[in-house]
């Protein structure tokens, strides 16, 4: 579904993604874990056509994409982002903001498509006419989430989807992701800082370090602690919580 | 030193509005050594308000009522303006989330933390001086002297929130209250900066209050975990022991946590119970 | 009993938690903002002000005291008294009635300049602000030529090419009264421009134009509508300026400006001629100040 090959984003003098290689398959999730800066979210974007200064080759559902993309292909490919209270817009009610993409790409029958998409995220009709601020982080997540998929998208890019929200909020997000991709067959590219996030969602991961891929592993073998780099396993074991042995064992990379 | 450093009983901190009086923090308490003591919450628990109690600063507008407030026996709620500036710094300390937000953007990292020790020593500017750079050091900042003359802008989360910790623990207070010290940076430096606090904590014999939203990494770092939940503690628990814990808060945070380990299954919900709200 | 119900469901209607409609959504919301803006006193005051100036110019030929601008040279500069309540001017016109009629030039003058204004600088600044490069380079230099001319001289030399007036000054008034706004819209427009809600308008596929029209423009009006507000003042004494200077209204106009300007000679033994009209520019200055005082503090702080 998604091949990119050698992609780089030069912003100023350095390279904030540097020749990254990978290749999704349809109806997978794949990850890709970072610290910030590493240039995740730089691939994200670059993806979905936000960021268009970028060199490589892109293939996107079999179709070879430049830096313009056409409005049909944002039909295909759709984005949820990070801070669900800035990716809303403050003025709009819930309704307006799901209208908006059936009234961009001209598609009719919008009131029973809003009300459906409100019901798959868990929503009902009494938020309908909410604005943001009156919603709580998950459920504006939620939102954002029934917008990105109102249009039926096949690709769907995740920019750390749960990192804003509670943790108990956080669960009900992964599930209604995971089960959105069951249910429509979607294709994921997943970027987050949390290792044990991404190993929930996807199948493949990549580490990504000062814009490159370090290591690409099967989520499986990274459950199992088997990594190769250095840099993953530093990662693995930040994550487990403090420990104080560890700690000193830190190196920097980059 | 006898007596517990810091007695908390019925906290209570209320907010007037339009809809009337509500109350974000409602009857904590808690008594506290020289230990590291994490609180832990969700958004909307208060527990960043019950930290800033404790120094008595709270937003304009903020109602503090409690049945005793005491650090190292003096009583905090009754004390004057001018005490609890002494105190404020001195003896109690605070380090926030962001170091972008809680430091002076116009000032040299160093001229900062000089002019904290100068605000509770009496010292010379050279001495003030010396000790930042010492402090800087303790830190573990590689490179002294280059940081000392940075600006705040100009140096990484890490390394601001390194200045930030040497900046409070100049002028060697005795509790030390951190309100997501490490939520704004990655993981790695996360680690390297708690093994920071951990050293310089124990070293001195400080109380640590951690204040967080991360259930795990405060049961790792701490000794003791208070867990708080619509303004009120609903479960005091042993670091080491959190797989017993035993309100049903607690577990249901606990489990709704993906792990690793977990399975692509689905992850539990919180189910959340209004009796948690009321019940003792 | 059905009449104190009635008021109840009103309240009821507008501060519902889950509104029904867009519409609801709307009002719940208006309600809301109202009712922050009524509980500040001076506010209150500035909109007391601006509401009595739109009543007086709309009731102006029954508040009057008749023809605003039939003479009598037999009561000329008569003082303040119970027949005319403000004295009468050198040609023997009651000022009562002239300040009256004169309310109306003043809001006409007003409000077709803002019609003009706001709607250009705020185009401007929006597409300048987003599209940046060429377009923004081109559009706030030309709003810079513009501002870089004092307002009232700019005013004067349009009006002195194209001829006195009130249509002219209202003309000469616009010309120079946009380019602040532009500014304003375009410096709101380039922090807006980041954001992730723009960001998700741009992946739907929406086409600039509509972003910056649906999307951008709306949060740029609070900003707006206070800077108006505020500005008026400025506006009226600009107009009151021009009138002054005869360039404005051209006599028997009741217009304030060339009153006080008529007024001049006689200001120290017969004071009413020009204090009055003065007076009137005042208060409504005022109004509309505190009015905008008023409004940023409710419009600003929830914008984001």
């Amino acid at each position: 579904m998604i091949e990119v090959d050698r992609l780089t984003v030069e912003f100023d003098e350095t390279r904030a993604v540097d020749a990254v290689s990978f290749r999704v398959e349809k109806g997978e999730a794949f990850g890709i874990v970072g610290e910030s800066g590493s240039g995740k979210s730089t691939v994200l974007r670059a993806l979905s056509g936000l960021n268009q200064h970028w060199s490589g080759g892109m293939v996107i559902d079999g179709e070879e994409q430049s830096q313009h993309r056409t409005r049909a292909f944002h039909r295909h490919l759709q984005m949820v982002f990070q801070d669900p209270y800035a990716s809303l817009h403050p003025r709009h009610t819930v309704d307006r903001a799901l209208a908006e993409p059936l009234r961009v790409h001209g598609v009719g029958d919008r009131e029973p498509r809003i009300l459906r998409a409100l019901r798959e995220v868990g929503l009902g009709p009494e938020h309908r006419f909410r604005y943001p601020h009156q919603l709580s982080g998950g459920q504006r997540q939620r939102v954002a989430i029934a917008r990105a998929l109102i249009l039926e998208p096949r690709v769907l890019l995740l920019d750390e989807p749960s990192s804003s929200l509670d943790v108990s909020v956080q669960a009900e997000i992964l599930n209604l992701l995971q089960r959105l991709r069951r249910e429509r067959t979607l294709t994921y590219v997943l970027v987050s800082h949390n290792l044990a996030v991404v190993a929930h969602l996807c199948s493949h991961v990549a580490v990504m370090n000062a814009g490159r891929f370090v290591e690409e592993l099967d989520v499986a073998a990274l459950r199992a602690r088997r990594t190769q780099h250095p840099y993953t396993a530093q990662l693995l074991r930040a994550s487990e919580g403090y420990d104080r042995a560890a700690a000193a064992a830190l190196v920097t990379f980059d | 030193m006898t007596g517990p450093l810091l007695e908390i009983a019925d906290l209570r901190v209320a907010f007037r509005s339009a809809r009337g009086i509500s109350e974000a923090v409602r009857g904590v308490g808690f008594t506290m050594g020289r230990e590291k003591l994490g609180i832990v919450g969700e958004s909307g628990s208060g527990k960043s308000l019950t930290g800033r109690s404790v120094l008595r600063l709270l937003p304009p507008g903020a109602m503090l009522s409690a049945r005793r407030l005491a650090f190292d026996g003096i009583d905090l709620l009754g004390a004057a303006p001018s005490a609890m500036r002494e105190l404020r710094g001195r003896r109690i300390a605070m380090v926030m989330q962001d170091p972008k937000f809680s430091l002076n953007p116009v000032m040299t990292v160093g001229h900062q933390i000089a002019e904290a020790y100068l605000a509770h020593k009496r010292a010379s500017a050279a001495e003030a001086r010396d000790k930042a750079l010492a402090m800087l050091e303790a830190v573990r900042i590689r490179d002294p002297q280059r940081v000392y003359g940075l600006y705040p802008h100009e140096v990484s989360g890490g390394m601001g929130q390194r200045a930030m910790i040497a900046m409070m623990l100049a002028p060697d207070p005795d509790l030390l209250i951190a309100d997501e010290p490490t939520s704004a940076l990655d993981v790695t430096v996360q680690m390297q900066v708690l093994a920071i606090l951990d050293d310089l904590v124990s070293e001195r014999g400080m109380g640590l209050i951690f204040i967080s939203h991360d259930l795990r990494l405060v049961a790792s770092f701490c000794d003791r975990v208070l867990v708080m939940y619509g303004g009120r503690v609903v479960e005091t628990v042993d670091a080491r022991r959190l797989g017993e814990a035993r309100h049903p808060y607690t577990r249901g945070l606990l489990a709704c946590l993906p792990t690793l380990e977990g399975g692509e299954g689905e992850l539990a919900t919180l189910q959340r119970d209004p009796a948690w709200l009321t019940a003792p | 009993m059905s009449e104190a119900a009635a008021p109840r469901e009103w309240r009821a209607w507008l501060t519902a938690e889950a509104p029904s409609s867009r519409f609801h959504a709307r009002s719940v919301r208006a309600y809301a903002t109202a009712r922050i803006f009524l509980r500040n006193p001076l506010a209150l005051a500035g909109l007391a002000l601006v509401v009595a100036l739109l009543a007086i110019a709309a009731a102006a030929p029954l508040l009057a005291h008749g023809d605003p601008v039939a003479q009598d040279l037999a009561r000329r500069l008569k003082p303040p008294s119970a027949a005319f309540w403000f004295g009468t001017d050198e040609l023997g016109r009651d000022i009562y009635t002239r300040i009256l009629y004169g309310a109306r030039i003043t809001l006409g003058i007003v409000s077709l300049v803002v019609v003009i204004v706001a709607p250009i600088g705020l185009l401007v600044g929006c597409v300048a602000g987003y599209l940046g490069g060429i377009a923004d380079v081109v559009l706030m230099r030309v709003t810079d030529v513009f501002l870089a001319f004092p307002r009232l001289i700019l005013a004067l030399a349009f009006v002195a090419a194209l001829g006195p007036g009130i249509e002219n000054a209202v003309i000469a008034i616009s010309l120079t009264a946009w380019p602040p706004y532009a500014r304003i819209a375009r410096a709101e427009t380039i922090v807006l421009r980041d954001s992730d809600f723009i960001s998700a308008a741009r992946l739907l596929g929406a086409s600039p134009g509509r972003i910056v029209l649906l999307h951008v423009m709306p949060l740029c009006l609070s900003s707006m509508i206070v800077r108006v507000t505020l500005d008026m003042a400025g506006i009226i004494l600009t107009a009151a300026g021009l009138g002054f200077l005869g360039l404005g209204a051209q006599p028997p106009s009741p217009e304030w400006g060339a009153m006080i300007s008529a007024g001049r000679k006689f200001i120290l033994d017969q004071w009413w001629v020009a204090a009055f009209p003065g007076l009137a520019i005042c208060l409504v200055s005022l109004g509309f100040n505190l009015l905008g005082d008023g409004l940023r503090d409710v419009l600003d702080p929830k914008q984001r």
